[in-house]
């Protein structure tokens, strides 16, 4: 490719540089910046004519004038280098070495916007994933190659929950080649330590590529991180055949350097000032994850947010929600109440469960027993309010029994260790023995045989 | 004049060229070395916008912009059933099989098999006079559905000659001699510009429901035959389960699915799904009588505006042969952003929210292209298509710019509500908060094909779900206790209503479908118990010997009874309530 130079710097807005008497630029090719002192610094073609380029920069713009740079067109987009030495290694969110390792010598160098999947190569994900989480395995099931973010709020251990997560994830009687892509954007380097250092005690280290850009990292270079990352993980996934869970931390950071990047473009906002593409946008990254049929491997996909002021409406969790499978809220009061995962399985949802569960897959009462679950504990919390309002005393024997189950389902099917791993069974049979607290003919989303069956109900009880 | 024009600008899906010779608005543009396909949406002197349906990146200035002189238009011949199109009817099967698992750019494909050869039986007979419309000859083009040709629009003549037996679809199958002494020679083979709505001879009121076999749409906000409805519903909610049960139940000839801007997932799901599946009529699947068009929400957002207009002029085409056509659309609201992108490129001044002023208006003409009618021919054929639009208002919040100019044009509005989904009531329909302004039109239909009575049980129904909204409020306020009896049994039987007969499981073999027949019979054993319940309570029984009649456990099973065995099944219950009741009357000393 031939590389093509210019000094001629026109406007200099936030992000932006406007490039004059340009010519041969294509749209979105890669930039590097040579400053006077030699510092080397890049950016993206956002929008071309045939006299000048808009340029997208990546890093600071101080220092730089419209005079005294060297701005050369590298004739390509953005790309990473990959090869199987990509695990285990630790990058900054543009792709740059960050742990004291030399630079990998790449099989291929893969364009990081990708390409959407035809829809008809497709696999539906069906797999059930055992995270080990009684509020996600009982309830709202992760499949492989479903993408399913956590919504999460300031200061709700996310952190920890997608840790263990990551540590835990198995799926039943199979061992195959497993490796996780982390991509952090925009979050400390304690929280980012603190993966490094889960995984490193787990071993899982070694397969594991992290891509790191940081509070202090330079902020428009996170609309490449997530990028960057999914690239890793398909290659791995598509040519290599592993299976590789995908962690994304923290999407709203993300949006907000999308934000930033529209309001310098001075585009026509949407909703709450983020740019009226924000959907396609996200689509772009989340929609990268999934199966492909007659192929090995996966991409399970896990994006974590903070809902500003715990808003569930707010646009990042709102479109996030419309291209998820589901979502795994994290609730603040529960929280408080010192219930770890504090996951309010009420507004959680898997949009695969139906399909990941059931006979053969993980046993033959799940579907109705969650459903019983779901219904006992939403009853629960509805007597909890209304006992509120109108004091304990006005309730009647069963909504006393309600009240107690939605007690006990918090204190014990939700509530669990930081490293403690439930197997699937164990989860169910605890749904079960919370439900002996319920009177039989109440049980009406469960079969009899299964009450039967799975209940241990004595008749004393009812 | 050069024969080319030449890119100036790319910003996005905007490409603007200078120079394309005789540009006209919405012709379809080859852009670049790659040849992406664009579509012209504004000009300015020389200079041309163009909306590309494909990444641009890459794209460089002075790279050359061709005009095909058409607009975007599909393709309109046998073979188009039981395809999956892309945004621009490019099947995303052949893509597969020439480009790989994931989607490259410039691909030039013709949206049927033009090689193949079908078995072509004419209707009319050499030296007969014919109009537009008239149905030429048919090709059975999948096991259940008959694909008629028709003599194309424009033309009027006698037929000099017509073909019989194996042809492909663009040879010439009949030669017709216009008055003005010209001889058109016909294909099977037409094309239809997607924006243009294809024209027909009248337009009727519709007097048909379209029966989903969803008890809560059926029976309390049935949509007509033609008519339009939409379900706006936060996410979870369970709107894509609700589009997907009406496209593998309603009873309409031919379904076009048009998933807009969705999950990919959801396609590779009705993928898997609609080949399983069989149409209860033949017993053969149901592909064979449906069409997807997928433009997920990773694919380019251009191509994703014209998805929906591809979608409505295949429909239109297969509703033009008389048959009656539904088509689902999920999801509008992503149509919609699609459109203020391009708009927001295009730097026109935006309306609310950023969309276009012209929203609305598109909204409504998209709308508008349903109806039942009466098609173009001699035969009077009546046909209908159906619209179905699903919107996805951001936040769940309804006065949002979508779903408002939604509703002023649609006529059955299914609310979909997210506190339902979480209490696990699906479908989340919110009994009070939907309407359908079908239900004058069609209580002709239920009162004949159904019961005198339908109507009625209807009404009274939806009198006491309203009564226990009420009567929750007032429990709310000052507790149980201070209901009446009779409203405590209203309480109850509207419970009833609601888990019994409202909520209906998706998954479940039986359930997932429930003719019109075992509708009003479940809802008349609702109001049975009802009726017999305050009867009871004139002669004395205690209010909780009511709630707690064993025969209530049948009724909530009713749902899982097979459509054969139901009539005699519901037979036995009504009985048994009676009997239980009796017994209860005459224990506390009263007479029956």
């Amino acid at each position: 490719m031939r590389i093509k130079e210019y000094t001629t710097v026109k406007e200099l807005t936030g992000p932006l540089m406007l490039v004059d008497k340009v010519s041969d630029v294509s749209y979105e090719e890669l930039v590097e910046i040579e400053l006077s002192n030699g510092e080397r610094r890049r950016g993206r073609v956002l929008e071309v004519t045939s006299e000048a380029a808009l340029v997208q920069l990546f890093e600071r713009a101080t220092e730089l004038g419209v005079k005294g740079a060297q701005i050369k067109f590298l004739g390509k987009g953005i790309q990473l280098g990959v090869s199987e030495d990509i695990l285990g290694r630790v990058f900054d969110g543009w792709g740059r070495p960050r742990d004291d390792a030399p630079p990998i010598i790449p099989e291929e160098r893969l364009d990081i916007g990708g390409r959407p999947m035809n829809p008809e190569a497709r696999a539906y994900p069906i797999e059930f994933i055992q995270t080990g989480i009684s509020a996600i395995d009982g309830l709202n099931t992760l499949s492989r190659g479903q993408k399913l973010p956590i919504f999460s709020g300031a200061g709700l251990p996310h952190i920890q929950v997608a840790a263990q997560i990551a540590r835990q994830a198995r799926v039943l009687a199979k061992e195959e080649e497993f490796g996780v892509v982390f991509a952090a954007m925009g979050i400390t380097f304690e929280e980012a330590n603190f993966f490094v250092t889960d995984f490193e005690r787990s071993g899982a280290i070694e397969k594991t590529t992290l891509f790191l850009n940081l509070a202090d990292d330079p902020v428009i270079e996170r609309i490449s991180t997530p990028r960057m990352a999914l690239t890793c993980a398909e290659y791995l996934a598509f040519k290599k055949g592993m299976h590789i869970l995908v962690i994304l931390i923290d999407m709203t950071n993300y949006a907000e350097a999308l934000r930033e990047l529209s309001a310098a473009r001075r585009e026509v906002p949407g909703r709450r000032g983020y740019p009226g593409y924000l959907y396609t946008d996200l689509a772009s990254i989340y929609e990268r994850a999934g199966r492909i049929k007659e192929k090995e491997g996966s991409i399970t996909l896990i994006p974590i947010l903070t809902m500003p002021d715990d808003d569930k409406t707010h646009p990042i969790p709102d479109l996030t929600g419309y291209i998820t499978e589901g979502q795994i809220i994290l609730q603040r009061n529960l929280h408080q109440k010192g219930i770890y995962p504090p996951i309010n399985v009420l507004p959680s949802l898997s949009r695969l469960m139906d399909e990941g569960v059931g006979e053969g897959k993980t046993r033959e009462d799940h579907r109705e027993l969650s459903n019983q679950l779901y219904a006992a504990y939403a009853q629960g919390m509805e007597i909890r309010e209304l006992a509120l309002v109108m004091g304990e005393a006005t309730l009647s024997e069963m909504d006393k029994k309600y009240l107690q189950f939605a007690d006990e389902f918090e204190q014990e099917f939700v509530s669990q260790g930081e490293n403690e791993d439930r197997k699937v069974e164990e989860t169910l049979d605890l749904g079960w023995k919370l439900l002996k607290m319920i009177p039989t003919p109440e049980l009406k989303r469960v079969r009899d045989e299964f009450i039967e069956k799975y209940g241990h109900r004595d008749s004393k009880e009812e | 004049m050069s024969k080319e024009g030449q890119i100036i600008k790319i910003a996005g899906p905007l490409v603007v060229a200078r120079g394309i010779p005789r540009a006209r608005m919405f012709d379809v543009v080859r852009v670049g070395k790659e040849r992406l396909i664009g579509e012209i949406l504004e000009i300015r002197g020389d200079n041309a916008s163009i909306q590309v349906y494909e990444e641009t990146g890459g794209l460089k200035p002075r790279e050359p912009v061709e005009s095909t002189y058409q607009p975007l238009s599909v393709e309109l011949a046998p073979g188009i059933l039981g395809n999956i199109y892309d945004g621009i009817q490019r099947p995303l099967d052949l893509i597969k099989a020439m480009k790989g698992d994931f989607i490259s750019r410039g691909i030039e494909l013709p949206a049927i098999d033009h090689e193949k050869e079908w078995n072509f039986k004419p209707r009319v007979k050499e030296g007969k006079e014919v109009v537009a419309g008239d149905v030429l000859g048919v090709v059975q083009e999948t096991e259940i559905v008959e694909h008629r040709i028709l003599v194309p629009f424009g033309i009027k003549g006698k037929i000099k000659k017509i073909r019989e037996g194996k042809v492909k679809v663009e040879d010439t199958i009949t030669v017709i001699r216009t008055r003005e002494g010209k001889e058109k020679e016909v294909s099977m083979l037409q094309r239809w510009p997607v924006r243009k709505m294809r024209p027909y001879k009248k337009q009727l009121n519709p007097e048909e429901p379209l029966i989903t076999g969803q008890r809560v749409i059926d029976t309390f906000f049935p949509i007509a035959k033609g008519g339009t409805a939409c379900i706006p519903g936060p996410f979870g909610s369970g709107k894509t389960v609700v589009q997907h049960q009406l496209s593998k139940w309603v009873d309409a000839d031919i379904i076009v699915f048009t998933a807009c801007g969705e999950r990919g997932n959801e396609v590779a799901d009705v993928l898997r799904e609609f080949p399983k599946l069989k149409d209860p009529k033949t017993g053969k699947s149901l592909m064979q009588r449906t069409i997807l068009i997928a433009n997920t929400s990773n694919m380019p957002v251009a191509a994703r505006e014209a998805s929906i207009y591809t979608g409505i002029t295949l429909a239109e085409y297969y509703r033009d042969m008389g048959y009656n056509v539904a088509l689902m659309a999920d999801s509008t609201s992503r149509w919609a952003e699609a459109l203020r992108e391009m708009s927001g490129r295009l730097e026109e001044m935006p309306g609310e929210e950023g969309y276009p002023a012209y929203l609305p208006s598109r909204l409504a003409e998209f709308y508008e292209r349903a109806g039942k009618i009466i098609c173009l021919g001699r035969d009077e054929r009546k046909a209908s298509l159906s619209t179905i639009g699903a919107v996805s208002p951001p936040g769940g919040d309804l006065s949002e710019p979508v779903v408002q100019a939604t509703l002023r044009v649609v006529r059955v509005f299914w609310a979909l509500v997210a506190e339902l989904a979480y209490q696990r009531h699906f479908p989340a329909i919110h009994w009070l908060r939907s309407y359908s302004l079908y239900l004058d039109d069609l209580k002709g239909y239920f009162a004949r094909e159904v019961a005198a009575d339908w109507m009625d049980l209807r009404r009274r129904a939806m009198a006491l779900l309203q009564k226990e909204d009420e009567l929750r409020e007032t429990v709310r306020l000052v507790g149980l206790d201070a209901l009446s009896n009779q409203d405590r049994i209203a309480m109850e039987t509207a419970r009833s209503l609601r888990e019994d007969f409202l909520q209906q499981f998706a998954f479940h073999p039986i359930d997932t479908y429930t003719s019109i027949k075992k509708q009003y019979l479940m809802l008349k054993v609702v109001l049975n118990y009802y009726d017999e319940c305050l009867t009871a309570l004139k002669k004395g029984v205690v209010l909780k010997d009511l709630t707690s009649l064993p025969v209530r456990e049948d009724i909530a099973k009713v749902k899982y009874i097979p459509d054969k065995e139901v009539e005699r099944e519901m037979e036995k219950i009504n009985q048994k309530l009676k009997a239980e009741v009796s017994e209860l009357i005459t224990k506390t000393g009263g007479t029956v």
